[in-house]
């Protein structure tokens, strides 16, 4: 096997006096779903605004392909194939639904024809292309979902980081995502995602690594992880698995 | 969405069609008054491209007409050189202080409110060192030379009522043209992205730096260029009417009245504002209280963004669009 | 030498005391109310008309004649907000933007047809009174004019601090939802903030009218000192907007004694770019953005 495409060495960021990671460290190799799990307040979100150029690591570094990115800005990030989703969805207001997909495209073609024509399979990849020229305020919320993440795709990532896609959103509905994360991930595209809901992260995740304080306290498939004495004392003990 | 579009292009091809054949029969009272709205509709999209489309909220933009304009001045008076050669020279000059502001204001983390106060501060320091200058005139300013019989107004820029006319006529249907060819353009998507939302937008890849600081640049360029021929058409500029904050505010009313961050609004605002003020100014003159034209204009303007909240150009084409339901 | 440029230094800390005073108008308004009154400048002057005809008409020095202009002004902004400013809270910043300014043209409007466009200057022996303040000798306007300031700046802090309606008023500032959310009346404490403003305004013009000369024009001259001296301060902060005022008063004074008198605004606008370079925030301003 080549290096990992994604690699975190020795990751901290403080605020304040709070540690939110700590000595973080991670590789991911090319391919495949990893979940990347953990306790309200376990460093999830940090962990993924370093990664993508949002907030800058206390110590430590990031390195993608080989390359360190520790400290670039955002947009340069994201040009070297890593594209993000929030947590909270964030349309541009003014922009329809095509639109909002063509930005992603504009790091790697100059030509609005191209972009548009990117921006449509990407929304075709999610199943919005029948929504492709609503103004963005019309949509549902898990509609706003599948933009977020279209978004990103038009962008032509190598790396996808989605912090909880599917928060909000019915099971049948979060089980539609996971099918499309699953074709993503079989066409090659490597995925991270932040998830709370633990029937999703069973289903979906080929990999689970598990946060808490900051630091990594399991790794492993699904199976393995669930069974982990201390993973089941810090976080899946303290609470019910799955909301109904 | 299309109904804003096609208006927009008959309402405009059909306007400066029309301002353009009409010309030989204005009389001088309505030259002059088109020819300040056209100046004014350009502003205004220089304006709007760094307020309605990138979300910069500028106070400072009679700074680079002030620039644009003293450059092409100086180099006419003071060196005898061409015009043309003055706004190669205020141009970019301009665009340079823009792009100055702009990369401060990325630098240091300076926003919203806040950006807006940064050009207002640097204007008015401009202000107050040019009517401290003696080589730009100081508060005196500086005053045309009267024009020469033979004046050929293509190589002096300078004319009659109807060179500046026809310049200004050119400068706003350009300027029109050329925002509704950026908003379709790769950075106009880029630069509504931004302006909606910041840290999205550079989460997708957009250079959030670059293409900010090239919107102000563009934008005082743009300016400069309308200041260059503001100053020709008074035939003299001082730093307190070119440079000041009352042009600042002149400039940016046009496209927030008419709708910002739309191709057609700054033409519709210029074309209710500059009247608006023209008018306000003889009423208040023929009633003979001094003031009057003040209240009127000022009563106007919260009349009009109370009633319109989206500008005037959004609120005609909703109507327009309810009329063509109706039939 | 020495001693004449400590009394001009002096007389721009007396007069950064009134600065101080005016932006602490704003910077109550924009902390209540997250609005920019680009009609503070008009407010002023207002007050500066009260404060002259008081003088002129009725005989009164300018602390009293700034008691009236208080009281008559915090009825106009508290009137004005629920009137006309509350319709106009939600919308984006260029719209009120907008709004102001046409404030701004109908007061100065009011203004000139009322008063005319000459200039108003209060005359008589106060006018070049002197006081001694050990080596240094003073206008006694400008020490008048500072005092009145300052004692108003005081209360100000004194009911933001003690008053339960002060407290209130912080409370809204600091966090609007939550302050909603424990039952406040936030329209009824914008309009109070909005009134405060203009009270602040109308008083500092009041005070100042013996020291210049009032015209209708002056509104937008006192706009641009005021967001200078809360800028530096730090917009929403009232000990920012004091030190601020004293920092501008200094500023325009050194100027003036070191370069050219006609430099003295650019000298403050100089400061205010290096305050918003070093500190986008202000020197009081919260830093989180």
């Amino acid at each position: 096997m080549s290096a990992p495409l994604l690699q975190l060495l020795g990751i901290s960021r403080r605020f304040g006096g709070v540690a939110a990671l700590d000595g973080l460290d991670l590789d991911l190799p090319q391919g495949g779903i990893t979940a990347l799990v953990g306790p309200n307040g376990a460093g999830k979100t940090t962990c993924f605004s370093i990664i993508a150029g949002a907030l800058s690591p206390t110590s430590g570094q990031v390195k993608f392909a080989g390359e360190t990115i520790t400290g670039l800005p955002p947009e340069s990030v994201c040009r070297r194939g890593i594209a993000r989703t929030f947590q909270v969805v964030r349309p541009m207001r003014d922009l329809s639904v095509l639109e909002n997909a063509m930005i992603g495209a504009f790091g790697w073609t100059r030509h609005v024809a191209t972009a548009r024509l990117a921006a449509a399979d990407a929304l075709a990849m999610v199943g919005l292309t029948a929504k492709a020229n609503a103004a963005v305020g019309h949509l549902t919320l898990p509609d706003r979902k599948m933009l977020e993440l279209a978004r990103a795709l038009s962008t032509r990532p190598r790396l996808l980081l989605l912090d909880e896609v599917m928060a909000g959103l019915r099971p049948t509905e979060a089980d539609a995502v996971v099918a499309v994360l699953r074709r993503l991930a079989a066409g090659g595209l490597t995925i991270l995602l932040v998830e709370h809901v633990m029937r999703i992260v069973m289903q979906a995740a080929t990999r689970v690594v598990v946060l808490h304080h900051g630091a990594l306290i399991a790794d492993g498939t699904p199976a393995q992880v669930v069974q982990d004495p201390r993973v089941i004392e810090s976080y899946l003990g303290a609470s019910p698995t799955d909301p109904p | 969405m299309q109904v804003d579009r096609r208006l927009g292009w008959i309402a405009g091809a059909a306007l400066f069609a029309g301002c353009a054949i009409a010309a030989p029969w204005l009389d001088g009272f309505t030259m002059s008054l088109l020819t300040l709205v056209f100046l004014f509709a350009w502003f205004g999209q220089a304006s709007n491209l760094a307020m309605g489309f990138t979300g910069q909220l500028s106070l400072g933009h009679a700074l680079f007409a002030g620039l644009g304009g003293y450059a092409v001045v100086i180099i006419t008076t003071r060196y005898g050189l061409s015009p043309w050669f003055g706004l190669l020279i205020g141009m970019p000059i301009a665009a340079a202080a823009g792009a100055a502001i702009g990369w401060l204001a990325f630098r240091f983390g300076v926003r919203d409110v806040y950006f807006a106060l940064l050009a207002i501060a640097v204007a008015e320091m401009m202000r107050v060192i040019f009517s401290n200058w003696n080589f730009v005139g100081g508060t005196g300013g500086i005053f045309l030379p009267a024009l020469s019989p033979t004046n050929e107004p293509l190589r002096t820029l300078r004319g009659g009522a109807l060179f500046y006319y026809a310049a200004a006529l050119f400068l706003a249907t350009a300027g029109t043209a050329l925002l509704a060819w950026l908003r379709g353009a790769r950075i106009g998507y880029l630069w509504r992205a931004l302006r909606d939302d910041e840290a999205a937008a550079r989460a997708l890849g957009v250079r959030a730096p670059l293409h900010k600081i090239l919107a102000c640049a563009i934008s005082a360029a743009m300016t400069a260029l309308g200041g260059a021929l503001y100053a020709h058409l008074n035939g003299v500029i001082f730093p307190d009417s070119m440079m000041g904050m009352a042009l600042s505010i002149q400039i940016i009313i046009g496209p927030i009245l008419g709708g910002l961050g739309t191709v057609f609004g700054p033409l519709v605002g210029a074309l209710v504002v500059v009247p608006l003020g023209e008018i306000s100014g003889t009423l208040g003159q023929s009633l003979g209280i001094s003031g009057m034209n003040s209240i009127g204009y000022g009563l106007a303007l919260i009349l009009l963004i109370g009633l319109l909240p989206g500008g005037l150009w959004p609120a005609i084409v909703a109507g327009v669009q309810s009329l063509w339901r109706r039939r | 030498m020495l001693l004449s440029w400590l009394n001009i230094l002096a007389g721009g800390v007396l007069i950064g005391i009134v600065y101080a005073l005016i932006g602490s108008g704003l910077t109550i308004m924009f902390g209540v109310m997250r609005v920019v009154n680009f009609a503070h400048g008009e407010m002023v002057v207002a007050g500066m008309y009260m404060g002259y005809f008081a003088h002129s008409l009725l005989g009164l020095p300018a602390p009293l004649a700034a008691i009236i202009a208080a009281v008559v002004m915090f009825a106009f902004g508290y009137l004005l907000q629920r009137l006309l400013v509350e319709k106009f809270m939600a919308r984006p910043q260029h719209i009120q933007f907008i709004l102001f300014i046409g404030i701004a043209l109908v007061i100065t409007g009011l203004h000139l047809a009322i008063f005319g466009p000459d200039a108003h200057a209060v005359d008589g022996p106060i006018t070049f009174a002197t006081i001694s303040l050990g080596p240094l000798s003073l206008d006694l306007v400008r020490v008048q004019a500072a005092g009145g300031a300052a004692v108003l700046i005081l209360s100000l802090v004194l009911f933001l601090r003690l008053a339960p309606l002060g407290q209130a008023m912080r409370a809204a500032a600091d966090n609007r939802t939550g302050s909603l959310v424990i039952g406040l009346n936030v329209p009824r404490i914008c309009a109070l903030a909005s009134g405060i403003g203009a009270a602040c305004a109308g008083a500092a013009g009041a005070l100042i009218s013996p020291v210049f000369d009032t015209e209708p024009y002056l509104g937008l001259e006192f706009t641009l000192i005021a967001f200078v001296t809360v800028i530096v301060g730090g917009l929403g902060s009232l000990a920012g907007a004091l030190v601020g005022g004293v920092l501008i008063g200094l500023a325009e004074a050194s100027a003036a004694l070191a370069i050219d008198p006609q430099l003295k605004t650019a000298f403050s606008y100089g400061l205010l770019l290096l305050v918003l370079l070093l500190r986008p925030r202000g020197l009081f301003g919260a830093d989180a953005g």
